[in-house]
């Protein structure tokens, strides 16, 4: 068994840096088998050279974030959707 | 614009857990304030501009611009060595956070609470036992906690008298206080076992222990979405 | 700008050999992973080589140590900036694994169990500087290594060296792998400090 990874809480603090909203919180399928979960049940290696977000049921990457000294590469073509909870307050309602 | 900036943060107070922890207070300008259970980075920068950072959760909750670490050790490791021997009063490094909004435990929430550590990933548990005394919230919480032997316990007289409502128990892995009634062993599922399973879990600890102790609970039949885990990985140091 | 943290200097070793620009010596041998470590039985073990063509040539764990083997050794350069010296190696030359095959193309990418894929210049594999290895100083390769076998570039950054190696695919046109399409660089020669794309 392999147990060399984080749980995707370890992508809050990259993800962070990008967006104004905590991604670790919405809930994302997987473009491989599905499956939906919070980003923070992915499982993480890295964090070097990248960060690579596995879907916890297949195992598919579907994020991959490496930060170079000037810029974010953020692949989510594993990632069929991102299902972000927006509280009624930022909403406007 | 940067969504998370780096601050700098001083070292105003430090506080020995174990041989090998010790718990740091930072001073930190423009902190936004944090929830129980979350973490940050920490950036250390050598005079040649080399820098490295690791991430910590956060052992305290929120106390004005003060942000409270504690670190272990980690023998070959670049920055624990650094936090633990060598950083003193009035040194500064940078932090940025908080992050992570989904290992965390907020105090309007009613519902009994098990919280599992393993060795170091007591920290973020602590937190949440802390925000819930300072809130005076009287949700049931029961802690289970994990190290290989008696005096690598974290916040050993605080939990010795544990807040109304906070029930508090130890396993050894590798060697128990005399008389201890149950072997030393890793997490097993009696450990675990209890009345209701209709209770929120958080599970800390290195990733080996967290995948145990998971698992051990979906099969005691708590709801896998219940459980909410933070693991320590092998990147660590 | 970063602030300076007293008494902090990193885990780097000092001293005067000779490394490529912004790299550090380190005599341990870190792992870097991207995904879950592969686990490949020998029996089932197998590495090809796809032409442009379409041919395959296929060779199972007794083929390869049926073939001649070299005994390298080798400095290690990882774009995370460690570089590790001298080390000791056994396996076989891609010039061997290549002798039959008929190839007009100018570009290869390396895949593995597990997925990873890795691309750079076919030339970059022959000539004496590339070899599938299967011993590290002197024991077989572990999983977290590669092994059983592994891709080995020392002449390029060590993303391009494919742990758990399955195979590689001769293409006339270049096909990114799965860092050179996040950010990393198309070709990675440590000297020239290719480290990022734009580097």
């Amino acid at each position: 068994m392999s147990i060399d990874y984080l749980d995707g809480n370890a992508l809050a603090g990259p993800l962070g840096e990008l967006f104004a909203v905590d991604l670790t919180v919405a809930v994302g399928t997987c473009a491989g088998c599905g499956n939906s979960g919070p980003v923070a049940g992915l499982r993480v290696y890295g964090p070097a050279p990248g960060l690579v977000g596995r879907c916890a049921g297949c195992e598919e990457v579907m994020v991959r974030l490496v930060r170079t000294p000037d810029a974010v590469w953020l692949d989510l073509r594993g990632t069929l959707s991102l299902r972000i909870p927006m509280p009624d307050d930022q909403q406007g309602g | 614009m940067r969504r998370l900036p780096w601050r700098v943060a001083e070292l105003v107070e430090v506080r020995h857990e174990t041989t090998t922890a010790r718990t740091l207070v930072f001073e930190v300008p423009g902190w936004p304030g944090h929830l129980a259970g979350q973490h940050v980075d920490v950036r250390l920068t050598a005079p040649d501009g080399y820098s490295t950072q690791r991430s910590y959760s956060v052992a305290a909750p929120e106390q004005g611009e003060r942000v409270e670490l504690t670190v272990e050790l980690v023998r070959d490791g670049e920055v624990s060595p650094y936090l633990t021997e060598i950083l003193e009063i009035g040194d500064q490094v940078e932090i940025r956070g908080p992050v992570g909004g989904w290992f965390v435990w907020r105090p309007e929430r009613v519902a009994p609470v098990l919280l599992v550590a393993g060795g170091s990933g007591m920290v973020p548990l602590m937190a949440m036992i802390r925000a819930r005394r300072e809130a005076g919230s009287s949700a049931p919480f029961r802690l289970i906690y994990s190290v290989r032997e008696p005096d690598q316990r974290f916040y050993l007289d605080e939990l010795a008298s544990p807040d109304p409502g906070l029930d508090v128990a130890y396993i050894f892995t590798r060697k128990t206080p005399d008389g201890w009634a149950r072997p030393p062993g890793r997490i097993m599922p009696p450990d675990l076992a209890g009345a209701s399973t209709d209770i929120d879990s958080f599970v800390c600890g290195p990733t080996g222990f967290v995948e145990a102790a998971a698992d051990q609970l979906i099969a005691l039949g708590h709801a896998a979405e219940r459980i909410r885990t933070e693991r320590f990985g092998p990147t660590g140091g | 700008m970063a602030i300076v943290s007293r008494g902090f200097f990193g885990r780097r070793g000092e001293g005067d050999v000779k490394l490529p620009p912004g790299q550090y010596l380190t005599h341990d041998f870190p792992v870097l992973s991207a995904g879950p470590t592969p686990r490949i039985g020998l029996d089932r073990w197998e590495f090809t080589i796809d032409t442009e063509l379409g041919e395959t040539h296929r060779w199972s764990w007794a083929d390869l140590m049926a073939l001649p083997s070299e005994t390298p050794t080798l400095d290690l350069h990882c774009v995370t900036k460690w570089s590790k010296l001298g080390t000791g190696w056994q396996g076989v030359s891609l010039d061997v694994l290549m002798e039959d095959v008929e190839t007009a193309a100018e570009y290869a990418l390396a895949y593995s169990y597990g997925g990873y894929t890795t691309n750079l210049p076919l030339e970059d594999l022959l000539d004496g500087k590339a070899w599938v290895a299967y011993k590290y100083d002197g024991d077989d390769l572990t999983p977290p290594h590669g092994g059983p076998a592994r891709l080995l570039v020392p002449h390029l950054y060590l993303w391009k060296s494919a742990k758990w190696v399955r195979g590689i695919r001769l293409m006339n046109e270049d096909w990114p792998g799965f860092w050179e399409t996040a950010g990393y660089h198309n070709y990675g020669d440590p000297w020239l400090e290719q480290r990022y794309q734009g580097d």
